[in-house]
């Protein structure tokens, strides 16, 4: 609805395209952090739209979670190893779980939301762990993948998975923000507002937290996806309760007035991450604490709300 | 000709507190229906029926000729009765104009797309002449939290009145505003809403403003209707006057 912030937006995702496909002649190590952050960012990004309904999720790693896993299962125990067709299976097996998850999910709000959201997670977590075939704590890795019947190996694997982190990564953030300003995205985000009113105007508040639900569910399991790609390995720490934590932290700190704003804070985040294990690898998480303190206590409504700044009180 | 609301036999208890009982109702189409009684009396519980915010516990609400009892708000509002609330309920955080547009977008799709964009050119002319009839042209772009108590409630009520219902229930819609802002907002209100052609059924505690607008008034006492009938006839019966209209004048002598 506000369209100053949304033609910032537009600006903001073709600077985000021009950086990815420049990174594609950059240095391995910087084309593998972009990759690795921007997976990720996707899982904060729907983190991000829920919350513009109100609602945090402390559980996203599930979806994250479940779209690694069925790709990397898949890969190696089905022998599919097209990694686009391994990218859509493992978006699609998460909006499915989100699908039937939804519905319970949608009738809750607040903390209650929140921890139900932690709680699946954990179910799953606690599944992963036990499963001996799947590598209980320690996972199992994705030896082999292709690309329309051609086999990756080496840097040609890493340049087909990027190239696909690209396409997927600014698919997600135009179907986000196109969602956003349609008819169910602006109503949805009325209901953080008041959803009494919604419901008396004559919408189901249940039907858009359902949607919302959903969709967040399909990014983050693409999310997952490409991050397992990108890694070749799965682990349950995927679905842990700090690696959703962290999609939170991410999505908190970036604020809710772009749909680019979420990426961008997991690569800072994983910069200063970087950095400072370089700095000082024993005690990294001091300055990375620290970094986060600063945000908070300066950039309350997120680092985005730096160069987005919005009229009123309330929409971070 | 079938009445617009029909209701028979209502009933809603909360343990073994009665709080509607044998409610038995006629509305008939364009009819400006007040509705008086003391604090704890029922009118809220009969608006709160009707709109499907609670389930009565027996009778019937028929809704043009329809049977609407304990459907969810959001399907009688699509079916034709909408409804303001004694607290506004509005998007404080939204300005007021996205307030409107809000309300357009539901009442225009009855399915949300995820894809077509809400806010259309048509929409946004729409949004600006609605709130040009309810008198809130000039603060469109304000943030609507920040508006003074009557606005508040007109926008509440513009809102409500998006989604063009045939019946419109507003309960206490002068309550909280201040005693000169009260007689204004009640002509600005009636004329936009009598413009529609809607039949309007209103919660008021001020005698003056019932005398004003209601073509004919109901009167509640403890969870009863004890007189039904034209405004003349309701404010000089002696029930009324004893467990209504006396209740108000002591409560308005109190506040003096």
């Amino acid at each position: 609805m506000n369209s100053l912030a949304f033609s910032r937006d537009r600006l903001l995702i073709a600077g985000l395209a021009v950086v990815l496909v420049a990174a594609l002649v950059a240095p391995n190590w910087m084309r593998f952090l972009l990759q690795v952050s921007m997976s990720a960012g996707l899982v904060a990004l729907g983190v991000m739209l829920q919350m513009r309904l109100g609602l945090v999720s402390f559980g996203q790693g599930l979806y994250y979670c479940i779209g690694g896993y069925t790709a990397a299962m898949l890969a190696v125990f089905a022998g599919i190893t097209d990694i686009v067709a391994l990218a859509i299976a493992g978006t699609v097996v998460a909006g499915l779980v989100a699908f039937v998850a939804g519905f319970l999910m949608r009738r809750y709000r607040g903390i209650f939301f929140a921890m139900l959201s932690l709680a699946l997670s954990m179910i799953l977590y606690g599944v992963l762990v036990k499963a001996r075939a799947l590598g209980s704590t320690d996972g199992f890795n994705i030896h082999h993948l292709s690309l329309l019947g051609f086999s990756l190996q080496g840097e040609a694997k890493q340049m087909a998975t990027y190239s696909l982190t690209i396409v997927c990564v600014l698919a997600s953030v135009m179907a986000s923000r196109r969602y956003l300003s349609s008819s169910v995205g602006t109503v949805a985000e009325a209901i953080r507002e008041n959803e009494l009113r919604v419901e008396y105007l004559g919408s189901s508040a249940q039907l858009l937290v359902h949607y919302t639900y959903v969709l967040a569910a399909l990014i983050s399991g693409l999310g997952g996806v490409l991050f397992a790609l990108a890694i070749g390995h799965v682990d349950p720490l995927m679905v842990y309760w700090s690696t959703s934590g962290q999609f939170v932290f991410v999505a908190l700190l970036s604020g809710t007035v772009s749909v680019v704003a979420p990426l961008i804070g997991m690569l800072l985040l994983e910069v200063v991450r970087m950095y400072a294990m370089a700095l000082s690898p024993n005690t990294w998480q001091i300055i990375l604490g620290t970094v986060m303190l600063a945000v908070i206590i300066f950039i309350p409504k997120g680092l985005f709300s730096v160069i987005m700044p919005q009229n009123r009180g309330g929409k971070s | 000709m079938t009445p617009i609301i029909e209701i028979r036999r209502l009933e809603r208890t909360f343990g073994a507190v009665v709080a509607a009982a044998d409610i038995n109702v006629r509305i008939e189409q364009g009819e400006t229906l007040g509705i008086i009684g003391a604090n704890g009396a029922g009118k809220t519980t009969f608006v709160n029926m009707i709109t499907g915010h609670l389930p009565p516990s027996s009778g019937t609400i028929l809704f043009d000729g329809a049977d609407i009892t304990g459907n969810a708000p959001r399907q009688i509002t699509r079916k034709g009765i909408s409804r303001s609330f004694q607290i506004a309920q509005i998007f404080p955080d939204m300005t007021v104009i996205e307030n409107m547009l809000v309300a357009i977008t539901i009442a225009e799709e009855a399915n949300l797309s995820p894809l077509r964009p809400a806010t259309t050119r048509a929409r946004i002319e729409r949004a600006r002449e609605a709130l040009g009839q309810f008198g809130l042209a000039d603060s469109q772009d304000r943030v609507a939290g920040t508006l003074p108590q009557g606005a508040k409630k007109l926008l509440d009520i513009a809102m409500a009145m998006a989604s063009r219902p045939k019946v419109m229930l507003l309960d206490e819609p002068t309550s909280g505003v201040s005693t000169e802002e009260k007689l204004a907002m009640m002509q600005h209100l009636m004329g936009a809403l009598r413009q529609s052609g809607t039949t309007i059924i209103f919660i008021e505690h001020d005698m003056d403003i019932i005398g004003a607008h209601a073509n004919r008034i109901l009167a509640f006492y403890e969870g009863r209707i004890i007189a039904d009938g034209s405004t003349e006839e309701v404010l000089a019966d002696p029930q009324v006057r004893t467990h209504v209209i006396g209740q108000h004048a002591q409560r308005e002598a109190g506040h003096a």
